[in-house]
Protein backbone atom coordinates (compact mmCIF):
# COMPACT_ATOMS: atom_id res chain seq x y z
CA UNK A 1 0.00 0.00 0.00
CA UNK A 2 1.39 3.65 -0.81
CA UNK A 3 0.57 5.88 1.58
CA UNK A 4 0.69 9.61 0.54
CA UNK A 5 0.21 12.21 3.50
CA UNK A 6 -1.55 15.75 1.52
CA UNK A 7 -2.38 17.47 4.63
CA UNK A 8 -1.53 16.50 8.23
CA UNK A 9 -2.26 19.58 9.62
CA UNK A 10 -5.63 20.47 11.82
CA UNK A 11 -8.20 22.74 12.94
CA UNK A 12 -6.99 25.03 10.26
CA UNK A 13 -5.22 25.49 7.55
CA UNK A 14 -2.02 27.15 8.97
CA UNK A 15 0.36 28.32 5.82
CA UNK A 16 3.34 30.26 6.42
CA UNK A 17 7.27 30.06 6.26
CA UNK A 18 6.97 28.77 9.81
CA UNK A 19 4.99 25.47 9.12
CA UNK A 20 6.58 25.17 5.82
CA UNK A 21 8.43 22.03 6.69
CA UNK A 22 5.68 20.19 7.98
CA UNK A 23 3.05 21.75 5.88
CA UNK A 24 -0.23 23.59 6.25
CA UNK A 25 -2.94 21.99 4.69
CA UNK A 26 -5.11 19.92 7.03
CA UNK A 27 -6.29 16.48 6.86
CA UNK A 28 -6.00 14.22 3.68
CA UNK A 29 -4.76 11.30 3.30
CA UNK A 30 -4.57 8.96 0.19
CA UNK A 31 -4.21 4.96 0.22
CA UNK A 32 -3.07 3.46 -3.28
CA UNK A 33 -1.82 0.22 -4.43
CA UNK A 34 0.19 -1.08 -7.61
CA UNK A 35 -2.26 -3.62 -8.74
CA UNK A 36 -5.25 -1.33 -8.89
CA UNK A 37 -6.81 2.13 -9.79
CA UNK A 38 -8.87 2.13 -7.07
CA UNK A 39 -7.88 5.34 -4.75
CA UNK A 40 -9.40 5.74 -1.22
CA UNK A 41 -8.74 9.22 0.40
CA UNK A 42 -9.09 9.67 4.15
CA UNK A 43 -10.67 13.01 4.34
CA UNK A 44 -11.12 15.97 2.20
CA UNK A 45 -9.14 18.54 4.26
CA UNK A 46 -7.45 21.30 2.22
CA UNK A 47 -4.61 19.09 1.40
CA UNK A 48 -7.54 17.49 -1.06
CA UNK A 49 -7.16 20.03 -3.69
CA UNK A 50 -3.49 18.89 -4.73
CA UNK A 51 -4.68 15.33 -4.58
CA UNK A 52 -7.21 16.03 -6.87
CA UNK A 53 -4.38 17.86 -9.41
CA UNK A 54 -2.66 14.96 -9.10
CA UNK A 55 -5.29 12.73 -9.92
CA UNK A 56 -6.42 14.59 -12.93
CA UNK A 57 -7.00 12.09 -15.41
CA UNK A 58 -5.96 8.97 -13.73
CA UNK A 59 -8.27 7.76 -11.98
CA UNK A 60 -12.05 6.61 -12.52
CA UNK A 61 -13.34 5.85 -9.08
CA UNK A 62 -12.72 6.97 -6.01
CA UNK A 63 -13.57 6.62 -2.40
CA UNK A 64 -13.35 9.53 -0.48
CA UNK A 65 -13.86 8.50 3.28
CA UNK A 66 -14.38 11.23 6.02
CA UNK A 67 -14.08 10.48 9.47
CA UNK A 68 -16.62 13.50 10.31
CA UNK A 69 -17.44 16.98 9.00
CA UNK A 70 -15.70 19.08 11.19
CA UNK A 71 -14.94 21.87 8.39
CA UNK A 72 -11.18 21.01 8.99
CA UNK A 73 -11.48 17.32 7.52
CA UNK A 74 -14.38 18.76 4.05
CA UNK A 75 -13.42 21.84 3.20
CA UNK A 76 -11.36 20.79 0.27
CA UNK A 77 -14.26 19.25 -0.89
CA UNK A 78 -15.39 22.33 -3.31
CA UNK A 79 -12.14 22.26 -4.52
CA UNK A 80 -11.20 18.34 -5.49
CA UNK A 81 -10.91 18.48 -9.20
CA UNK A 82 -12.55 15.23 -9.64
CA UNK A 83 -16.11 16.29 -8.06
CA UNK A 84 -16.13 18.54 -11.43
CA UNK A 85 -15.54 15.67 -14.02
CA UNK A 86 -18.14 13.95 -15.44
CA UNK A 87 -16.03 10.86 -16.47
CA UNK A 88 -15.20 10.16 -12.60
CA UNK A 89 -17.30 8.19 -9.97
CA UNK A 90 -16.96 9.32 -6.52
CA UNK A 91 -17.98 7.21 -3.48
CA UNK A 92 -18.29 9.82 -0.26
CA UNK A 93 -18.96 7.71 2.58
CA UNK A 94 -19.21 9.28 6.32
CA UNK A 95 -20.37 8.61 9.70
CA UNK A 96 -23.97 7.86 9.81
CA UNK A 97 -26.95 10.20 11.40
CA UNK A 98 -29.93 9.50 13.07
CA UNK A 99 -31.57 12.91 11.74
CA UNK A 100 -30.02 14.00 9.31
CA UNK A 101 -28.42 12.02 5.68
CA UNK A 102 -24.98 12.10 4.58
CA UNK A 103 -26.18 14.85 1.36
CA UNK A 104 -28.28 16.74 3.99
CA UNK A 105 -25.24 17.52 5.96
CA UNK A 106 -22.67 17.70 3.34
CA UNK A 107 -25.21 20.46 1.72
CA UNK A 108 -24.50 23.06 4.85
CA UNK A 109 -21.12 23.68 3.46
CA UNK A 110 -21.58 23.10 0.26
CA UNK A 111 -24.54 25.72 -0.90
CA UNK A 112 -25.22 28.76 -0.32
CA UNK A 113 -24.10 31.45 1.57
CA UNK A 114 -21.22 29.58 2.15
CA UNK A 115 -20.24 27.83 -1.29
CA UNK A 116 -21.31 28.63 -4.62
CA UNK A 117 -21.22 25.45 -6.23
CA UNK A 118 -24.13 22.98 -4.65
CA UNK A 119 -23.69 19.38 -3.86
CA UNK A 120 -26.46 18.51 -6.63
CA UNK A 121 -24.59 20.32 -9.32
CA UNK A 122 -21.46 18.28 -9.28
CA UNK A 123 -20.90 16.97 -12.50
CA UNK A 124 -19.18 13.60 -11.67
CA UNK A 125 -21.14 10.47 -10.72
CA UNK A 126 -21.51 10.76 -6.66
CA UNK A 127 -22.61 8.26 -4.72
CA UNK A 128 -23.01 9.10 -1.01
CA UNK A 129 -22.94 6.53 1.86
CA UNK A 130 -22.83 6.06 5.58
CA UNK A 131 -20.63 4.06 6.91
CA UNK A 132 -21.84 0.66 7.92
CA UNK A 133 -20.64 -0.91 11.16
CA UNK A 134 -18.92 -4.26 9.32
CA UNK A 135 -16.23 -4.09 7.49
CA UNK A 136 -16.85 -2.76 3.60
CA UNK A 137 -14.64 -3.75 -0.04
CA UNK A 138 -13.17 -0.55 -1.68
CA UNK A 139 -11.54 -1.84 -4.69
CA UNK A 140 -8.77 -4.42 -3.45
CA UNK A 141 -8.83 -2.66 0.31
CA UNK A 142 -11.12 -3.87 2.99
CA UNK A 143 -12.11 -1.16 5.29
CA UNK A 144 -13.52 -0.78 8.98
CA UNK A 145 -14.80 1.99 10.00
CA UNK A 146 -15.50 2.46 14.10
CA UNK A 147 -16.88 5.38 16.20
CA UNK A 148 -13.92 6.92 18.08
CA UNK A 149 -13.78 9.45 20.85
CA UNK A 150 -14.64 12.70 19.47
CA UNK A 151 -16.93 15.38 19.63
CA UNK A 152 -20.03 14.51 17.01
CA UNK A 153 -20.43 11.33 15.77
CA UNK A 154 -16.57 10.71 14.62
CA UNK A 155 -15.02 7.32 13.11
CA UNK A 156 -12.10 6.37 12.61
CA UNK A 157 -11.04 3.50 9.45
CA UNK A 158 -8.73 0.27 9.09
CA UNK A 159 -7.53 -0.03 5.77
CA UNK A 160 -6.68 -3.76 5.01
CA UNK A 161 -4.97 -5.74 1.81
CA UNK A 162 -2.73 -8.27 1.93
CA UNK A 163 -2.73 -8.75 5.49
CA UNK A 164 -1.11 -5.26 6.02
CA UNK A 165 -2.92 -2.06 7.75
CA UNK A 166 -3.15 1.08 8.24
CA UNK A 167 -5.28 2.43 10.84
CA UNK A 168 -6.26 6.14 10.50
CA UNK A 169 -7.72 8.56 13.83
CA UNK A 170 -6.68 11.89 12.71
CA UNK A 171 -9.12 13.11 15.53
CA UNK A 172 -9.14 10.94 18.95
CA UNK A 173 -9.28 11.70 22.46
CA UNK A 174 -8.83 8.32 23.81
CA UNK A 175 -7.59 10.06 27.35
CA UNK A 176 -10.87 11.61 28.06
CA UNK A 177 -12.00 11.13 31.48
CA UNK A 178 -9.94 7.72 31.45
CA UNK A 179 -7.86 7.95 34.52
CA UNK A 180 -6.59 4.66 34.05
CA UNK A 181 -5.07 5.80 30.33
CA UNK A 182 -3.48 3.73 28.83
CA UNK A 183 -5.05 0.66 29.29
CA UNK A 184 -6.91 -1.74 29.96
CA UNK A 185 -7.03 -2.22 25.56
CA UNK A 186 -10.91 -3.29 25.45
CA UNK A 187 -11.99 0.31 26.88
CA UNK A 188 -9.91 1.96 24.80
CA UNK A 189 -11.73 4.04 22.57
CA UNK A 190 -9.85 3.06 18.88
CA UNK A 191 -7.75 0.20 20.25
CA UNK A 192 -9.78 -2.28 18.15
CA UNK A 193 -8.82 -0.32 15.00
CA UNK A 194 -5.59 0.55 15.74
CA UNK A 195 -4.48 -3.22 17.18
CA UNK A 196 -0.87 -4.02 14.97
CA UNK A 197 -1.59 -1.78 12.61
CA UNK A 198 1.57 -1.68 10.22
CA UNK A 199 1.37 2.28 10.22
CA UNK A 200 -1.28 4.06 12.49
CA UNK A 201 -1.48 8.00 11.59
CA UNK A 202 -3.07 9.43 14.91
CA UNK A 203 -4.15 12.71 16.51
CA UNK A 204 -1.22 14.51 18.14
CA UNK A 205 -2.29 18.14 18.09
CA UNK A 206 -1.51 19.40 21.77
CA UNK A 207 1.84 19.75 23.87
CA UNK A 208 1.34 18.37 27.38
CA UNK A 209 1.10 21.47 29.00
CA UNK A 210 -1.81 22.54 26.72
CA UNK A 211 -4.06 19.41 27.51
CA UNK A 212 -5.39 20.61 30.35
CA UNK A 213 -7.14 23.84 28.65
CA UNK A 214 -8.25 21.27 25.80
CA UNK A 215 -9.76 18.20 27.83
CA UNK A 216 -13.01 17.60 25.95
CA UNK A 217 -11.98 19.14 22.89
CA UNK A 218 -11.42 15.82 21.32
CA UNK A 219 -7.58 15.52 20.82
CA UNK A 220 -4.37 14.48 22.15
CA UNK A 221 -1.11 15.30 23.47
CA UNK A 222 2.14 13.60 21.57
CA UNK A 223 1.91 11.48 24.71
CA UNK A 224 -1.29 10.45 24.36
CA UNK A 225 -0.83 9.81 20.88
CA UNK A 226 2.35 7.67 21.75
CA UNK A 227 0.71 5.66 24.44
CA UNK A 228 -2.08 4.72 22.39
CA UNK A 229 0.61 3.57 20.18
CA UNK A 230 2.22 1.41 22.40
CA UNK A 231 -0.75 0.13 23.93
CA UNK A 232 -2.39 -1.21 20.58
CA UNK A 233 1.34 -2.09 19.22
CA UNK A 234 1.40 -0.21 16.40
CA UNK A 235 4.39 -1.14 14.27
CA UNK A 236 5.02 2.74 13.04
CA UNK A 237 2.86 5.89 14.25
CA UNK A 238 2.67 9.17 12.63
CA UNK A 239 1.79 11.32 14.16
CA UNK A 240 -0.86 13.85 12.72
CA UNK A 241 -3.23 16.70 13.24
CA UNK A 242 -0.67 19.29 14.23
CA UNK A 243 -1.98 22.34 15.82
CA UNK A 244 -2.14 25.31 13.68
CA UNK A 245 0.26 27.34 16.03
CA UNK A 246 2.85 24.69 16.47
CA UNK A 247 5.75 25.71 14.31
CA UNK A 248 7.99 23.83 12.68
CA UNK A 249 10.98 23.77 15.06
CA UNK A 250 8.27 23.28 18.38
CA UNK A 251 6.94 20.16 16.59
CA UNK A 252 11.09 18.84 16.07
CA UNK A 253 11.66 19.61 20.08
CA UNK A 254 8.10 17.89 20.62
CA UNK A 255 8.88 14.89 19.06
CA UNK A 256 12.21 14.34 20.19
CA UNK A 257 10.97 14.72 23.69
CA UNK A 258 8.87 12.10 23.28
CA UNK A 259 10.96 9.78 21.85
CA UNK A 260 13.59 10.16 24.19
CA UNK A 261 10.80 9.53 27.38
CA UNK A 262 9.38 6.28 25.39
CA UNK A 263 12.46 4.54 23.07
CA UNK A 264 11.62 1.86 20.49
CA UNK A 265 8.86 3.61 19.48
CA UNK A 266 8.75 3.95 15.91
CA UNK A 267 7.25 7.20 15.50
CA UNK A 268 7.33 10.20 12.98
CA UNK A 269 5.86 13.39 12.41
CA UNK A 270 3.23 13.50 9.92
CA UNK A 271 5.25 15.90 7.08
CA UNK A 272 2.81 17.16 3.82
CA UNK A 273 3.93 15.21 0.85
CA UNK A 274 5.54 12.23 2.63
CA UNK A 275 5.15 8.88 1.02
CA UNK A 276 4.88 5.67 3.19
CA UNK A 277 4.92 2.29 1.78
CA UNK A 278 3.30 -0.47 4.17
CA UNK B 1 -11.29 -9.52 24.84
CA UNK B 2 -13.23 -7.42 22.22
CA UNK B 3 -12.93 -3.83 22.61
CA UNK B 4 -15.97 -2.12 23.75
CA UNK B 5 -18.55 0.35 21.77
CA UNK B 6 -17.41 3.65 22.30
CA UNK B 7 -20.94 4.89 23.58
CA UNK B 8 -19.87 1.88 26.47
CA UNK B 9 -16.48 3.28 26.76
CA UNK B 10 -18.11 7.28 27.17
CA UNK B 11 -20.91 5.68 29.96
CA UNK B 12 -17.97 3.97 31.96
CA UNK B 13 -15.90 7.38 31.44
CA UNK B 14 -18.66 9.72 32.71
CA UNK B 15 -19.63 6.82 35.65
CA UNK B 16 -16.16 7.48 37.34
CA UNK B 17 -17.33 10.96 37.61
CA UNK B 18 -20.42 10.83 39.16
CA UNK B 19 -21.26 10.54 42.96
CA UNK B 20 -24.11 8.50 42.22
CA UNK B 21 -24.02 4.83 42.25
CA UNK B 22 -24.37 3.79 38.90
CA UNK B 23 -23.72 0.16 37.17
CA UNK B 24 -23.63 -0.69 33.37
CA UNK B 25 -24.61 -3.73 31.70
CA UNK B 26 -23.87 -5.38 27.64
CA UNK B 27 -26.89 -6.38 25.77
CA UNK B 28 -27.21 -9.79 27.29
CA UNK B 29 -27.67 -8.27 30.85
CA UNK B 30 -23.77 -9.09 31.69
CA UNK B 31 -22.42 -6.29 34.49
CA UNK B 32 -19.69 -5.22 32.85
CA UNK B 33 -18.92 -1.95 34.97
CA UNK B 34 -20.00 -0.08 38.69
CA UNK B 35 -18.68 3.04 40.02
CA UNK B 36 -16.85 3.41 42.77
CA UNK B 37 -20.52 5.00 44.23
CA UNK B 38 -21.64 1.78 43.85
CA UNK B 39 -19.02 -0.38 45.80
CA UNK B 40 -20.60 1.34 48.95
CA UNK B 41 -23.53 -0.62 47.73
CA UNK B 42 -22.01 -3.99 47.22
CA UNK B 43 -19.46 -3.90 49.87
CA UNK B 44 -16.92 -4.74 46.75
CA UNK B 45 -15.33 -3.36 44.05
CA UNK B 46 -15.69 -4.07 40.52
CA UNK B 47 -12.21 -5.39 40.35
CA UNK B 48 -12.94 -7.73 42.62
CA UNK B 49 -16.10 -8.75 42.01
CA UNK B 50 -15.22 -8.81 38.41
CA UNK B 51 -18.43 -9.25 35.46
CA UNK B 52 -21.81 -10.78 36.18
CA UNK B 53 -25.46 -11.73 35.21
CA UNK B 54 -27.92 -9.08 36.45
CA UNK B 55 -29.35 -12.42 38.26
CA UNK B 56 -25.95 -12.79 39.87
CA UNK B 57 -26.74 -9.05 41.08
CA UNK B 58 -29.37 -9.72 41.35
CA UNK B 59 -28.17 -12.24 44.48
CA UNK B 60 -26.10 -10.20 45.60
CA UNK B 61 -28.38 -7.20 46.27
CA UNK B 62 -31.19 -8.85 47.46
CA UNK B 63 -33.73 -6.34 46.42
CA UNK B 64 -37.15 -5.95 48.25
CA UNK B 65 -40.05 -4.56 47.50
CA UNK B 66 -42.34 -1.79 49.87
CA UNK B 67 -43.58 -4.86 51.33
CA UNK B 68 -40.61 -6.89 51.80
CA UNK B 69 -41.11 -9.18 49.26
CA UNK B 70 -37.63 -10.43 47.14
CA UNK B 71 -37.94 -8.67 43.89
CA UNK B 72 -37.50 -11.13 40.91
CA UNK B 73 -34.68 -10.50 38.77
CA UNK B 74 -36.43 -10.24 35.85
CA UNK B 75 -38.37 -7.07 37.78
CA UNK B 76 -35.02 -5.28 38.51
CA UNK B 77 -35.11 -1.98 36.37
CA UNK B 78 -31.83 -3.25 33.96
CA UNK B 79 -33.72 -6.03 32.96
CA UNK B 80 -36.33 -4.35 32.41
CA UNK B 81 -34.71 -1.74 30.06
CA UNK B 82 -33.00 -3.85 28.57
CA UNK B 83 -35.83 -6.17 27.65
CA UNK B 84 -38.52 -3.78 26.78
CA UNK B 85 -36.10 -0.65 25.69
CA UNK B 86 -37.71 1.34 27.56
CA UNK B 87 -36.80 3.64 30.86
CA UNK B 88 -37.71 2.22 33.96
CA UNK B 89 -38.04 3.96 37.45
CA UNK B 90 -38.26 1.61 40.44
CA UNK B 91 -38.29 2.45 44.33
CA UNK B 92 -36.92 -0.67 46.31
CA UNK B 93 -35.45 -1.36 49.70
CA UNK B 94 -31.67 -3.76 49.89
CA UNK B 95 -30.37 -5.12 52.68
CA UNK B 96 -26.41 -4.00 52.88
CA UNK B 97 -23.91 -6.25 54.34
CA UNK B 98 -23.99 -4.99 57.61
CA UNK B 99 -27.77 -6.05 58.05
CA UNK B 100 -29.16 -2.54 57.92
CA UNK B 101 -31.89 -1.67 55.46
CA UNK B 102 -31.56 1.01 53.20
CA UNK B 103 -34.15 2.57 50.98
CA UNK B 104 -33.50 3.14 47.22
CA UNK B 105 -34.49 4.27 43.61
CA UNK B 106 -33.03 3.05 40.79
CA UNK B 107 -33.75 4.52 37.13
CA UNK B 108 -32.44 2.37 34.25
CA UNK B 109 -32.01 3.24 30.85
CA UNK B 110 -31.23 1.19 27.33
CA UNK B 111 -28.04 2.59 25.70
CA UNK B 112 -29.09 2.29 22.06
CA UNK B 113 -26.41 3.55 19.42
CA UNK B 114 -27.38 5.02 16.24
CA UNK B 115 -28.98 2.71 13.66
CA UNK B 116 -31.21 1.35 16.54
CA UNK B 117 -28.49 -1.16 17.97
CA UNK B 118 -28.75 -1.84 21.50
CA UNK B 119 -25.50 -1.86 23.41
CA UNK B 120 -26.64 -2.55 26.74
CA UNK B 121 -28.61 -0.52 29.95
CA UNK B 122 -27.31 1.66 32.75
CA UNK B 123 -28.89 2.33 36.24
CA UNK B 124 -28.53 4.92 38.53
CA UNK B 125 -29.41 4.71 42.23
CA UNK B 126 -30.15 7.18 44.56
CA UNK B 127 -30.98 6.92 48.67
CA UNK B 128 -34.36 7.72 50.01
CA UNK B 129 -34.98 8.48 52.96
Amino acid sequence: MKVTLWGTRGSIAAPGPETIRYGGNTSCVSVECRDSRAVVVLDAGTGLRRLGQSLSGKADQIHLLLTHLHMDHIQGLGFFGPLYDPDVEVHLWGPPSPTLDLHARLSRYLSAPLFPVRLRELPCRLLLHDVPEKPFAVGPFTVTGNLVCHPGATVGYRVEKGGKSLAYIPDHEPALGNAAFPGPAEWTSGWALAREADLLVHDAQYLPEEYAQHAGWGHSTLEHCADFARLAKARRTVTFHHDPNHVDDQLDAALADVKRSRPGLDLVAGTEGAVLEI
Amino acid sequence: MPQQPIEIILVRQLAEYLSAPIFVVDPEGRLVYYNEAAQGLLGRSFEEAGEMTVDELGRLFEPLDENGARLPVDGLPLAVALRERRPVNRKFHIETLDGKRRALEATAIPLVGQGGKLLGAAAFFWSRP
